[in-house]
């Protein structure tokens, strides 16, 4: 089930590179678009998260990422999910309630994990999966693995004591863990400037004498960039980072927004400062792709995500019977 | 047969050390339990045998180290983690029921979370209302959690070795009370395990049957056999798991004895004791009751602190005494 494309290295370093992390966030930006459309069709229910304009952090961290290093995910996380190589085709018979999603049906978009690709999961609890990134760090660490963990979250989740207290741990065990903040702007609708008294988030590092970095989120070479250092140093014994992604996000917080906290001016300037847009103009820059190429590229996006919806849309619904018995996991 | 007298705690211990020289991946983590030895001796020894990396002293941080539990069972170990209050598990609550207990169901059964929460409660030192407390109904309205309440030593080492075994999450509950005194019985040498979701019969007698939970079994077996001189035959059930939970026993005894009594040391009110009252009153057993049944609980109020407010809260051998005569006396 794992994506044959997955490939670690910096998105500039070659064609195979620029063209890998261009797919990625088209898959993405595609991924969302369709969720969204299912959503308008009613063909999907419960609620949906969507992280259109923030594809370059999933794309940028897990370009540095072996397949089995891991990774823990939040309530907006289908992003996460695919750069780290899930199966697209599985994930959206989740979000339509299919025996063959990923939870058979049992979890929806919240709640994907795969454990071929080390996606230990998203999370419905505002930095539920940091203290649970730590610990697989610490196991990373006593059995001597030599694999790194990647908590990705958002800015609300700075503010929870979870985050605090895995952040602590992690500095006085120098665990090989990496804290990527997504700053998408707002935690729902409170703006991180009501949120917080910093201007950078990642100075919450400092007050555990962890690294705190802060990069333009959208672009996807300087997440790279600074997820590869961090990624280094975790592996190396050095202990974490706390990196944070500066990004926005162009759609409500759930499908019960109504925007009522900014501006469409606001929303505007960020869709100009969009990930893709820029990093094409950077591998045109450098000559890596063409236009022709970069177009199928996005072609290639659109073409996966669509056959994905049609075979999810023809599988068979998850089932009410044996709910009881897959509380526990058997006894053997 | 061995005729060892151990103590809740030399058996928690000896069961936890069993568990580690067995498998590699089984390691205890908590406050203050490396050099101090725990907050009640229980690890006593075990930082001197074991090292620091499989007795890991955490900061006050109950959510975050819990959570580092739920990674690291995750990512392939078996943590053992000690809260050293079970009050304090409200602190961890996050974790606990929202993630351990959840994610082998919500996420699709792909991952699993092999972990032992320890935590001792009850009343009975003057630690007053936030030390003091039966919580063992926090969390068996948890569905994905096990919850495990020894009465006795020798129940206790083979119930933990089980629950170290098993790959779910389980909440093992000691009570404060039981760490320093012998129990009623000698403790085996070796690993032999006692299977969870088995109740068991510590006391048998034909005029009532008595249901009770961690330290109010003790009670109760004192109960039965200051009433078997007084010509009284009483039964009493320890179900010691309380989830998953056996209600055969009770069915047969109830039906054989014909009255029940239920005792717990938690407050009456939601108690987990009423389960157990709830199932007789919708099981076989209803037909052959000949008395109304009997619940002798905790008051409804948070645990005070001066011994003989304290001692006024949660019932004492005089109190299931009294309730035990009367039931059997009045309902002929």
């Amino acid at each position: 089930m794992v994506s044959k494309e997955l490939l670690i290295g910096h998105p500039l370093s070659s064609r195979e590179h620029a063209k890998h992390a261009l797919l990625y966030m088209w898959k993405i930006r595609k991924f969302e678009e369709a969720v969204e459309d299912l959503f308008g069709r009613g063909m999907m229910h419960g609620t949906m998260h969507l992280s259109v304009g923030q594809e370059a952090s999933p794309t940028g961290v897990c370009m540095t990422l072996e397949l089995t290093d891991q990774i823990t995910s939040t309530h907006r996380g289908h992003g996460h999910c695919i750069a780290k190589g899930a199966d697209l085709t599985r994930m959206i018979a989740e979000l339509l309630g299919k025996e063959i999603g990923y939870c058979g049906g049992r979890g929806g978009s919240m709640h994907i994990a795969d454990v071929e690709t080390g996606n230990l999961g998203a999370n419905g609890i505002v930095a539920g999966g940091i203290p649970i990134a730590t610990g697989a760090a610490l196991a990373s660490k006593l059995m001597k693995k030599g694999t790194v963990v990647v908590s990705f979250f958002g800015d609300g989740a700075l503010n929870e004591g979870a985050f605090h207290e895995a952040a602590n741990m992690a500095a006085i065990w120098k665990l090989p863990v990496i804290f990527v903040c997504e700053n998408n702007k707002y935690g729902m609708s409170n703006s991180t400037e009501k949120a917080f008294a910093l201007e950078n988030l990642a100075d919450r590092g400092l007050g555990y004498g962890i690294p705190g970095v802060t990069v333009d989120g959208n672009d996807v070479v300087a997440v790279y960039e600074a997820a590869e250092r961090a990624v280094k140093m975790a592996r190396d014994g050095g202990g974490p980072t706390l990196l944070e992604c500066v990004t926005y996000r162009w759609k409500g917080h759930s499908r019960s927004d109504k925007n009522l906290y900014r501006t469409k001016e606001e929303i505007d300037e960020w869709k100009s400062k969009e990930p893709i847009a820029k990093f094409m103009s950077l591998i045109l820059e450098k000559n890596l792709l063409t236009q022709e190429e970069m177009d199928s590229v996005q072609q290639q996006a659109t073409d996966e995500i669509v056959s994905a919806v049609n075979e999810s849309v023809k599988a068979k619904s998850a089932e009410p019977a044996g709910l009881e018995a897959a509380v526990f996991r058997a006894v053997l | 047969m061995s005729d060892r007298m151990l103590t809740m705690a030399e058996a928690v211990r000896e069961a936890m050390t069993i568990a580690m020289e067995e498998r590699p991946e089984v390691f205890l983590m908590g406050e203050d339990v490396g050099i101090y030895g725990g907050a009640f001796g229980v690890s006593a020894g075990m930082f001197e045998k074991f090292g620091a990396e499989r007795i890991i002293d955490t900061p006050i941080s109950e959510l975050g180290y819990i959570g580092a539990a739920v990674g690291a069972a995750l990512a392939g170990m078996r943590p053992i983690a000690e809260i050293q209050f079970s009050d304090f598990t409200a602190q961890a609550m996050d974790q606990i029921a929202n993630q351990a207990a959840k994610i082998h169901f919500m996420l699709g059964g792909a991952l699993h979370v092999p972990m032992v929460i320890r935590a001792p409660q009850g009343s009975g030192t003057g630690a007053a209302a936030q030390h003091s407390q039966i919580v063992e109904n926090w969390f068996t309205n948890v569905p994905g959690l096990k919850v495990v309440v020894p009465s006795n030593p020798a129940d206790a080492k083979g119930l933990l070795l089980s629950s170290i075994d098993d790959p779910n999450p389980v909440v093992f509950l000691e009570h404060k009370l039981l760490y320093k005194t012998p129990g009623w019985e000698p403790v085996p040498e070796g690993a032999s395990r006692i299977p969870l979701g088995v109740s068991r019969v510590v006391h048998t007698g034909k005029d009532l049957t008595i249901v009770a939970t961690g330290i109010m079994v003790k009670k109760s077996l004192e109960v039965a056999e200051i009433l078997s001189a007084e010509g009284i035959g009483v039964t009493v059930i320890d179900p010691r798991t309380l989830s998953p939970l056996d209600m055969t026993t009770t069915f047969d005894s109830v039906e054989s004895t014909g009255r029940l009594m239920v005792v717990q040391e938690g407050p009456s009110h939601g108690g987990f004791i009423n389960e157990v009252i709830a199932q007789v009153a919708g099981s076989r057993a209803f037909g052959s009751l000949k008395a109304p049944i009997k619940k002798v609980a905790g008051l409804n109020i948070p645990i005070p602190y001066a011994p003989q407010l304290e001692k006024a809260a949660v019932p004492q051998v005089e109190d299931i005494h009294a309730a035990a005569i009367e039931i059997v006396r009045s309902w002929r």
